[in-house]
Parts: C-alpha cells; sequence; structure tokens
C-alpha cells in the first residue's frame, strides 16, 4: 500500500470513530497495521504527514488523542 | 497602571515572609506589555478563593502545528467575566540540561514572552520546564516560530515523553559518577518524535540523578530514574579522616552510628567501611567530602515506574538494572529504552503509566518480556529485599 492509501485509510478510520470513541497514537498503529498488513513504522510516517499538514491534529483531554481539526479553525 | 479587580483574599497572600506570586502577578498587571492578561488573571483568582472552585478549563488545542505537545490549552470558564484570560495557554520550552543559562538567553525569553504573553513565567516547575504562562491561541504560531528562531524547542506534555531532566551532575558536583548533562542532552535528541508527538498510553519521565544523593528526586518523580553508582569500595583518604577528627567531628558518634546499614568501624585512628554491606545512602561522604569519595568504577542503577498519585496512587521507582555503564553513545540504554516502550505500547491502558502496568501484569512478566535476567539486586524499594520469586521450571536442578 503507497503512502497516499495509507493516509486515506487513517484519516477516514478517525473520521467514523469521531464523536464515538477518541482515538491514540496506538491505536490506529495497531490496528492499520493488523487490517492491511503494514509495517507500523510505515503507518507512522504516514500519520506523521497527516498531522504535519494539519489534516489531523492532537488533541488532550486527560490524555493526548488524535482528531480532525474543528472546522473553524484556519 | 491600576489594578482592575479588588483582591482582598490574595492581598492576605503577599504577607508574611515568604516570595509571593501575587506580587509578581500584580507587577505585571502594572508594567507588562499586555497587562490585560495578568489584570485578569487577580480577578479570576479572587473568585476562585472566594467560591473554592477553580474557573479553568483544560484541554482541547495541545500544541503548534505538527507537534502534539509543548502547549496546554487552558481556557477561562467565566470569559465574560475575565476577557483577558478567556485564553490562558502554557507553552513548555524545553531547559537546557542541568538549568545553566546565560542572561542573554534569558532576557531572550522574557522579551518573547512579553511580546506573544502575559510576561508571567514559572521557571522550571515540578516537570523541570520554562514554563511560559498565558497566551492566546492566535499567538502561538508566532511565538513558538520567534522562540524557534532563537534556537529554543518545546517541551513535552500529554501522552508523550516529558523533557528530560536532571541534576546539575559535574558542571557542579564531584559525587557525579555519570556525566547526567551529557545524558540528559543525548536522550532529548534521540527521542525528539517521542517528545514531540504523544504515541504512549500516557506521560514518560526520565530524570538523570548524578549519585545516590539523588538530588532530583528521581526516584520518586521520574517512570525513569537513572541513578548514578559505583562498584567496589569507596575511596578513602585515611589522612583527611584524621583532620575531620582533629578538627572537632566526632566520627563516631556522627558518621558510624548513623550508617544505616553498620558496615563502618572507627578505632580513633583508621576508618574501615565493609563495601559488601554499603547501601549507598551516602551520609558518610556528605559528612566528609574531603575524606570520602565514590569508587573508581563509575555508572548508574536504572529504575522503573515512579509517579505522582494522579489515576491511581503514587509509586516509588524498582530497579531493573542494577548496574549501566552511562557513556556516549548510550546504545545499551537506548535500547532498553525503546524494550520498555514496546512492552508498555503492546500491554499499557488509556492513562496507564509504565508503573502501574508492571503492578498489574507482575513483574516476572515485565522481565521475561523486555528480556532482562532477574537479579538480587533489583529490590523494588530503596535500600529494601528483592521480591523475586523463581518458579519451580527456573531453578536448575
Amino acid at each position: 500500500m503507497d503512502k497516499e492509501e495509507l493516509k486515506k485509510v487513517i484519516y477516514e478510520m478517525v473520521e467514523k470513530s469521531m464523536g464515538k470513541k477518541k482515538l491514540k497514537q496506538s491505536d490506529i498503529l495497531k490496528k492499520v497495521s493488523a487490517e492491511h498488513g503494514v509495517d507500523k513504522s510505515e503507518v507512522k510516517a504516514a500519520l506523521k504527514e497527516l498531522l504535519d499538514s494539519g489534516q489531523l491534529i492532537f488533541t488532550y483531554f486527560g490524555g493526548s488523542y488524535i482528531e480532525i481539526p474543528p472546522k473553524e479553525q484556519p | 497602571m491600576a489594578l482592575k479587580h479588588e483582591t482582598p483574599l490574595l492581598d492576605e497572600l503577599e504577607k508574611g515572609a515568604f516570595p509571593s506570586f501575587v506580587k509578581e502577578i500584580k507587577r505585571a498587571a502594572e508594567t507588562a506589555e499586555n497587562p490585560d492578561f495578568a489584570q485578569d488573571l487577580l480577578g479570576q483568582l479572587e473568585l476562585s478563593y472566594k467560591e473554592k472552585v477553580t474557573h479553568w478549563k483544560h484541554g482541547g488545542i495541545v500544541g503548534v502545528r505538527g507537534y502534539g505537545a509543548g502547549v496546554i490549552g487552558r481556557y477561562s470558564d467565566v470569559p465574560d467575566r475575565f476577557p483577558g484570560v478567556a485564553h490562558f495557554h502554557t507553552i513548555r520550552v524545553n531547559m537546557p540540561a542541568g538549568f545553566f543559562y546565560t542572561t542573554e538567553a534569558l532576557k531572550t525569553i522574557c522579551d518573547i514572552w512579553d511580546k506573544y504573553g502575559s510576561g508571567l513565567t514559572n521557571m522550571h516547575g515540578s516537570t523541570g520546564d520554562i514554563i511560559l504562562l498565558g497566551t492566546k491561541t492566535e499567538n502561538l504560531e508566532a511565538a513558538f516560530a520567534h522562540l524557534s528562531s532563537r534556537g529554543w524547542d518545546l517541551g513535552g506534555s500529554g501522552s508523550a515523553v516529558r523533557t528530560p531532566s536532571c541534576c546539575v551532575g559535574p558542571a557542579r558536583c564531584e559525587w557525579a559518577c555519570y556525566d547526567t548533562l551529557e545524558a540528559t542532552y543525548q536522550t532529548t535528541m534521540r527521542f525528539q518524535d517521542e517528545l514531540h508527538r504523544p504515541m504512549f498510553p500516557y506521560k514518560f519521565k526520565f530524570k538523570f540523578a548524578g549519585c545516590p544523593v539523588d538530588c532530583i528526586a528521581s526516584i520518586a518523580r521520574a517512570d525513569m530514574s537513572v541513578i548514578g553508582t559505583w562498584k567496589g569500595n569507596i575511596q578513602i583518604n585515611q589522612d583527611e579522616v584524621r583532620n575531620y577528627a582533629s578538627s572537632g567531628l566526632d566520627i563516631q558518634k556522627e558518621v558510624v552510628d548513623l550508617c544505616p546499614t553498620e558496615c563502618m568501624t572507627w578505632d580513633g585512628n583508621e576508618l574501615k567501611i565493609n563495601d559488601e554491606d554499603c547501601n549507598r545512602c551516602m551520609h558518610c561522604l556528605a559528612r566528609m567530602p574531603k575524606a570520602l569519595k565514590p569508587g573508581q568504577e563509575r555508572g548508574a542503577t536504572i529504575l522503573l515506574g515512579s509517579k505522582a498519585p494522579i489515576v491511581t496512587g503514587a509509586l516509588m521507582s524498582w530497579v531493573i538494572v542494577p548496574f549501566m555503564k552511562m557513556e556516549p553513545p548510550y546504545e545499551e540504554f537506548f535500547e532498553l529504552v525503546e524494550r520498555i516502550w514496546e512492552f508498555w505500547d503492546e500491554h499499557g491502558k488509556n492513562r496507564e503509566r509504565i508503573g502501574e502496568l508492571i503492578e498489574r501484569m507482575g513483574f516476572p512478566v515485565f522481565l521475561r518480556e523486555v528480556g532482562l535476567e532477574p537479579h538480587p539486586a533489583m529490590v523494588k524499594e530503596p535500600r529494601r529485599d528483592p521480591f523475586y520469586f523463581w518458579t519451580e521450571e527456573d531453578i536448575e536442578k
């Protein structure tokens, strides 16, 4: 799976879980790696790009989570 | 500028002999470049003291772009009454190892914070970082860019590696058994990703103490405590011991009788130490620094698992490696850390510290999975007995 596809898979996973369960980075790495047979380091690299580009952000609610930024944020 | 709010309860905290944070906030309210922060901080704080309830909401945004750590989001729940602190985010800046600064470096930080924030700082809070208190969301990126352009970086927060910290080590202390400053710096550089991008079940703290005195209290405050120690005998200069005696120190009463393991004798002329029984309490070295020095083969004891009582109760660190050489490039140390994180990542629950995980799963399971051989020196708490129980299969017959 190439990086762009992987980014799409991660983004959709975060989007689907919004409002249901907050995902930690380790949740995403474990799940994507298990479901798509990709090494965790590749998932981590794709996730890093999503975070660097601002498509996903870290949030903090007692612990750190990864979420889609709220619409009002630039 | 006159103060906007009456603060009779806070005023009480200015009385007495000790420095007062209220006095400093008032000074910022009167003289800071952005005085609204401190003005309304006083008002909101007075309200909290009156109502005995906090008016801060915590969380939400946590960083500048790409970073998941280093900014602690804080909002007022009464922003209409105190608009100056509607946002009052904290920026954590990675401090230099051992807290050594030039005056110029401190001035740079203060100038940046006067421009983008409240002007209030907390130099080295319990995390050790430089804490810049109070700014607005729209100022975060600019403040970070300015700090970054002057060579500063953000520290850790949230479920990440927290900014590693250490004692002053060999820079100022003759007892340092390894270079705590270098170990802190190299650990910070090695784990940049883990510091800035929260990837763990919960926080993870490193603290590097140069000797068993443990001036930074790493044994109680760090998930991983690296405490300097030595192998072999304490170095004794008998002439200096006699000098202490002749200058009035009662060696029997003030040194020998206070040794917790009773491993010393003094016949009025010569001090003898049974080093096998020494538990590194450091009392004798501290009492006679010219006469006694740590042994020549030096390194560190690695301990794991201490924490303050946040989610569950407080824990003390547990010895996992009785002796490790702590020298660059620290590969043995870094590989151990990574194996521990893999174990934590695999089994840790959300908001479960490594020490709590070990308590839940058992130390033998931890040792097996991380690949550490059990050893009688793996004491659970300082100067206590080992805990490990071998199974029938472990024992060679």
